[in-house]
């Protein structure tokens, strides 16, 4: 009886190596690949060339492979929806987490929970339809599609992620801390703000890092209301992200354009995995104080 | 007594199953895999269906990869039948790639219903879409800045569009949608948008524009006389055989009684 369990247990445990090792195995398979089929074309190119050139014309009778203004659109996009969302997202989990009473409370993270569930084709769907001409005719621009509107998608897009996290982070406080400042006569306010958005600091961070992730890789509603032309970015300008330069030109690629495809991808894994890298920095050196 | 019951059960279970293997192998069996151009995907549905009505037992498949993907497809033999809905490039016919035009498509250029202007020369078309004339007052329509719709870099339509109002590389696109459906739903929003689709999947939310003089319609793209239309092609390897199924299905698709189908589809078929 005894040597069976002991093989049972082996087994399991062998069994969720395993399944832990499928994850792993699938993050290297996607990074090898990437550098295999992304190097190529940055080689032909040149990496400056590539990284730093304006023009994106790649079936024209001289190709050119700038992808600059891909990389500056979507930084901007990401900052953008960071500056609407972050604020909007973190205020609402504070109110949901401290201030909301029960019934509000309840009915709103149902809400949030269904913003998360929606696909994002969706988004782009509604926002094409409602947004882009809202754009067109209070800015009187000649069309609406470009860089306000994917900035306003996104944002909204990035909330549920945001405040789901930090609600449960904000949560996870423990009590007594919350109960001591109030009895230092602290206000209500003051308190969240001052001990309770403090203590779950590194959660609502962990927050902010999976909504910058869920921005920058997010393709198929950008892709219906930016306009997709490859301009630089400007706030009514139609522009093109990394996500959406691939996207939008993949399926009828060919050669090198298809090679430099790949090599955008490459760029954008490399781009998270910094901004991951570097948020991630500055979040344990922040508790480490 | 019982055992003789499962005997009998057994051999009559055994012949049963034999007669079916029998039934199956006389059908023709085999697949027919296509692949490419994704305005290609209603005729080449309509014929595939057909296709498969007429000759039970033949799996049809189509992967809509787009002209370029179909064309790399039959290269490296991932598919019988290549579909494309431009005509082969030199490269590409050096290659060792053979076509058969199946049928045209006209493309239409489209406007928002309330725009006044109704009809363009190819020329005027090609001087909207380079940049040169910025202003809808300039060609009769209201004062308003022209915001030009076209389909992304690759795409068959826009192949199509530039090469024959020679525009290729100069088009200053304000959008570069991934879609038809997208163009339409883009030009049926902004009174001062232009953009070009797909002959058949034009429809009342925008006005398809005369070019011209001559209005875009299955007569006029027959006949030669509308002038921006392309072949949808059938891309074949020149030195291999077809299987016996794609073979049966290139000649069902160019036979003159099944010409029928094409124009369901929306497009003039060439035989």
């Amino acid at each position: 009886m005894r040597k069976g369990e002991r093989r049972l247990e082996t087994l399991i445990h062998g069994l969720f190596l395993a399944a832990g090792l499928v994850t792993v195995g699938c993050v290297l398979l996607i990074t090898v690949y990437l550098i295999i089929s992304g190097i190529p074309a940055i080689r032909e190119i040149g990496l400056w060339e590539f990284l730093l050139g304006d023009t994106w014309a790649s079936t024209s009778a001289e190709p050119r492979f700038g992808i600059l203004p891909f990389l500056l659109t979507s930084v901007s996009g990401m900052a953008g929806a960071m500056v609407i969302g972050v604020p909007v997202g973190f205020f609402s989990a504070v109110y949901l987490a401290k201030a909301a009473p029960q019934r509000v409370r309840v009915v709103s993270e149902h809400i949030v929970s269904l913003l998360a569930g929606i696909p994002s084709v969706v988004y782009g769907l509604v926002a094409m339809m409602v947004l882009v001409p809202w754009v067109r005719s209070t800015f009187h621009v000649p069309d609406g599609a470009g860089l306000l509107v994917a900035i306003l998608v996104l944002a909204v897009m990035i909330l549920p992620s945001i405040i789901k996290v930090s609600v449960t982070a904000l949560e996870a406080v423990p009590k007594e801390y919350e109960d001591a400042s109030l009895a230092l006569g602290a206000t209500a306010a003051e308190t969240w703000f001052r001990v309770s958005v403090p203590a779950a600091k590194s959660g609502i961070a962990a927050a902010v890092v999976l909504g910058v992730g869920r921005a920058i890789g997010e393709a198929t509603a950008v892709m219906m209301v930016a306009g997709n032309a490859p301009n630089m970015p400007g706030l009514f300008q139609s522009v093109r992200f990394l996500t959406t330069a691939i996207v939008s030109e993949m399926a009828y690629s060919g050669g090198l354009q298809r090679q430099a495809l790949f090599s955008i991808a490459l760029v954008l894994y490399l781009f998270i995995l910094l901004i991951n890298a570097a948020l991630n920095f500055f979040l344990k050196r922040d508790r480490g104080t | 007594m019982k055992n003789m019951e499962k005997f009998i059960c057994m051999a009559l279970a055994g012949v049963l199953t034999t007669g079916l293997l029998a039934g199956c192998t006389k059908e023709t069996s085999g697949t027919v895999s296509t692949d490419g151009s994704t305005s290609m995907e209603r005729v080449i549905g309509v014929l595939g269906e057909a296709f498969q009505e007429a000759n039970k037992g033949v799996t049809f498949t189509y992967n809509p990869t787009g002209s370029s993907g179909g064309i790399q497809a039959v290269q490296e033999g991932r598919c019988d039948i290549g579909l494309s809905s431009r005509a082969l490039k030199d490269e590409e016919k050096e290659s060792g790639l053979t076509e058969t035009v199946l049928a045209y498509d006209g493309i239409a250029v489209v406007v928002n219903p309330d725009n006044p202007v109704s009809d363009l020369d190819v020329e005027t078309i090609a001087k909207l879409y380079t940049g040169e004339i910025t202003n809808w007052k300039d060609v009769g329509g209201a004062d308003a800045q022209v915001v030009l719709v076209g389909r992304e870099a690759g795409s068959g339509t826009r192949d199509g569009f530039e090469a024959i109002t020679d525009t290729e590389d100069a088009c200053q696109y304000r959008q570069e949608l991934t879609s038809t459906g997208d163009v339409i739903t883009t030009v049926a929003q902004n009174p001062d948008a232009i953009g070009y689709a797909s002959l058949s999947s034009v429809g009342d939310t925008v006005k398809a524009l005369t070019v011209g003089g001559v209005a875009p319609t299955e007569e006029t793209v027959k006949d030669g006389s509308y002038a921006i239309q392309r072949p949808f092609v059938l891309v074949t390897k020149i030195d291999a055989k077809l299987s016996d199924a794609a073979q049966k299905f290139f000649d069902f698709a160019l036979a003159a009684e099944n010409a029928e189908l094409i124009s369901k589809a929306g497009v003039v078929p060439a035989n």
